[in-house]
């Protein structure tokens, strides 16, 4: 166990963020705080990625035109979070607005309350 | 040189998507014009991949002219061909509709191509992490255009899709990670050649469940469902129907890809657990799915439900991966595309001419509006499957398939399935025809000037353009156009005609199955 948190801690970090968002998406009330949540949720997505990346040592992958220069740190998971960071602020985009719409509506950014309010 | 249809069906509704947007800052309202050019030139690409298709080709096209596995490669074969034919079809039927059933602001148009465009990608896309990029464009048109009705609700049943759907989406994602670190590709073709023999490592099997509960969430198979029937119940009428015949539709089509290309059936044969819980998921689907929509009294919340249980059947008909059962999966789900969207756009015809939204308010509407009445009848029982229709081929199928494989479990809970959808259909029959006529409260006339839509006796189309009144609350009553009886009624007759097409059927998808069963 000890091992594996001082070799894997990345993953291990991953896994701790991914839930606490997870959590925080179920348990808070508040709107805006199902949407933090969601944005931790994502970011533990992101850091997966790039921790799967990594190489000890490794450099950038931009190979000199006479070859060599490895060992290399794989590129493509770096292009995967990129495009990945895009969608996630896009979808806060379009949640934040949401949320602007309820509470003018409503007055209200909890859950319960929004649930009495609706179930009439 | 067929395969250019592939970026171009990709490419063309996200382009217009502009279109709509440039003309609100020149002052115009060519929304819809810019809509039903778009989707018309869709129909014809996907005319041409499902020509090219049906004639035993399979379309592969390099984006960018790197080849796979290190570019993105898109797909045309028989699996995705009918769905792409499916989306090219709706989109168009769904934009003729919109012309007097709104909404009619040039924003909803311009995410309304975005949505054909992220729905064509997810189709015929071969690379796994594109396939989450375009679910997700889906997602957030389809989370517009749910707030667009200006009813209060719909914007916190869109926050409350938005983050379900994004949970799915994000699952699918750390799902395609695993399977990432464990080959090192993400090239659907590619990745199932390299996960070959690894079958029962940890992170593939994770990776194999990831996948499929994110894709579960989004196709809204039970317990994954509970942002569906509030999507569909507080969206203008017009989106659910275009949501409920396609959005959930190519969550479902990524599962059997996943299943099939990705992970193919020896995975199944080396994790049979796996392949069990699937199936497990999906009945439990399609019976909680069946019960709850016996239980609504709201049209469209029932409609709803009985989505999720008709994706059960269709995510059971991909875990049996048989031929017969895939063969069933696939019509079935564009059977459930066809005919469910036909039964949401009548449920807003009537909706909209007589103010019926629950199941009580349809007492002796069969009489009041006999066309459109009888388009729901027909519609509702294609889906509970009598024969001939593309309902009952899909179910016969699905059913053939399971007891061919001898999953008798799944067989009985097909038969349940017809069941349970009789009990909802016929309710609403005993009401559209049968109701005690002094039983049957008077349902109040919204308006009495409203040409009542009993089958092209209206000439309301003239003026009731997409330039006439704007896009304000859609859930008032509103004109009925002839228009729109006259595509509602076609999908009738498409879905009943279809029916006999079953030789298409296994002609499309003959091909895919040969490389997936071989």
């Amino acid at each position: 166990m000890i091992e594996l948190l001082a070799t894997r801690w990345a993953y291990a970090t991953f896994v701790f963020v991914m839930v606490t968002g997870l959590y925080m998406m179920i348990a808070s009330p508040n709107l805006v705080k199902k949407v933090i949540g969601l944005n931790l949720f994502q970011s533990a997505v992101f850091l997966f990625f790039v921790a799967s990346a990594y190489v000890a040592g490794g450099s950038p992958a931009i190979v000199p035109s006479e070859g060599g220069g490895g060992p290399y740190v794989s590129p493509l998971p770096h292009v995967i979070v990129l495009t990945a960071i895009v969608v996630g602020v896009s979808l806060t985009a379009v949640a934040l607005a949401l949320i602007v719409r309820i509470y003018r509506e409503y007055g209200t950014l909890d859950e319960s309350v929004l649930r009495e309010v609706t179930d009439d | 040189m067929t395969d250019v249809a592939l970026p171009l069906l990709i490419a063309v509704p996200i382009l217009a998507a502009v279109a709509p947007l440039f003309s609100s800052v020149l002052g115009f309202r060519a929304g819809w014009y810019a809509a039903a050019v778009t989707t018309a030139i869709e129909v014809g690409l996907a005319a041409v991949v499902l020509a090219a298709v049906y004639g035993g080709d399979r379309l592969v096209h390099p984006v960018g002219g790197y080849p796979a596995p290190y570019g993105i490669e898109l797909v045309g074969d028989g699996l995705s061909a009918p769905i792409v034919a499916l989306i090219a079809a709706v989109s168009l039927g769904v934009v003729a509709f919109a012309y007097t059933g709104g909404p009619r602001r040039n924003s909803f148009y311009s995410a309304y191509l975005l949505l054909v465009g992220g729905l064509m990608g997810v189709s015929i896309t071969g690379d796994l992490f594109n396939m989450f990029v375009f679910l997700e464009i889906t997602g957030l048109a389809t989370y517009a255009l749910v707030a667009a009705d200006r009813s209060d609700r719909s914007a916190v049943a869109a926050l409350k899709y938005l983050i379900l759907g994004t949970m799915g989406a994000s699952f699918f994602i750390i799902g395609v990670g695993y399977a990432f670190i464990s080959t090192g590709t993400l090239n659907m073709v590619d990745l199932s050649a390299r996960l070959a023999g690894s079958y029962t490592a940890r992170p593939v099997l994770a990776s194999f469940g990831f996948m499929i509960v994110g894709l579960g969430l989004k196709a809204a198979v039970f317990p994954l469902h509970t942002w569906q029937p509030d999507a569909y119940t507080y969206a203008s009428d017009t989106v659910t129907t275009y949501i409920s015949a396609l959005v959930s539709t190519v969550a479902a089509y990524a599962i059997a890809r996943v299943i099939l290309t990705v992970f193919t059936l020896a995975f199944f044969e080396a994790a049979p657990l796996a392949r069990w819980a699937v199936l497990t998921f999906a009945t439990v689907s399609v019976l909680a799915g069946g019960v709850l929509a016996v239980v609504q009294t709201e049209i469209k919340r029932m409609l709803a439900y009985s989505s999720v249980s008709q994706f059960g059947l269709v995510v059971a008909a991909f875990a049996l991966a048989t031929p017969d059962a895939v063969l069933g999966g696939v019509v079935h789900l564009v059977g459930h595309g066809l005919m469910k969207g036909g039964l949401f756009a009548a449920a807003a015809i009537l909706a909209a001419t007589h103010g019926a939204r629950t199941v009580d308010d349809y007492a002796r509407l069969g009489y009041r509006s006999p066309v459109v009445a009888g388009t729901l009848a027909v519609l509702g029982l294609a889906l509970v499957g009598i024969p001939p229709s593309i309902g009952f081929l899909g179910k016969y199928y699905i059913a053939v398939g399971a007891v061919r494989a001898g999953v008798w479990p799944v067989a009985i809970v097909v038969f349940f399935s017809t069941l349970l959808t009789l009990a909802y259909v016929a309710r609403l029959l005993e009401r559209l025809y049968f109701a005690d006529p002094d039983a049957a409260a008077p349902v109040p006339e919204p308006s009495p000037d409203a040409p009542v839509a009993d089958g092209g006796e209206t000439e309301d189309t003239d003026h009731a353009g997409p330039a006439s009144g704007d896009g304000g609350d859609t859930r008032t009553v509103r004109a009925v156009s002839s228009g729109m009886v006259l595509v509602t009624v076609l999908a009738a007759v498409v879905v009943v005609a279809l029916g006999f097409a079953a030789p298409v059927f296994e002609t499309l998808v003959e091909a895919f199955l040969g490389g997936v069963f071989s």
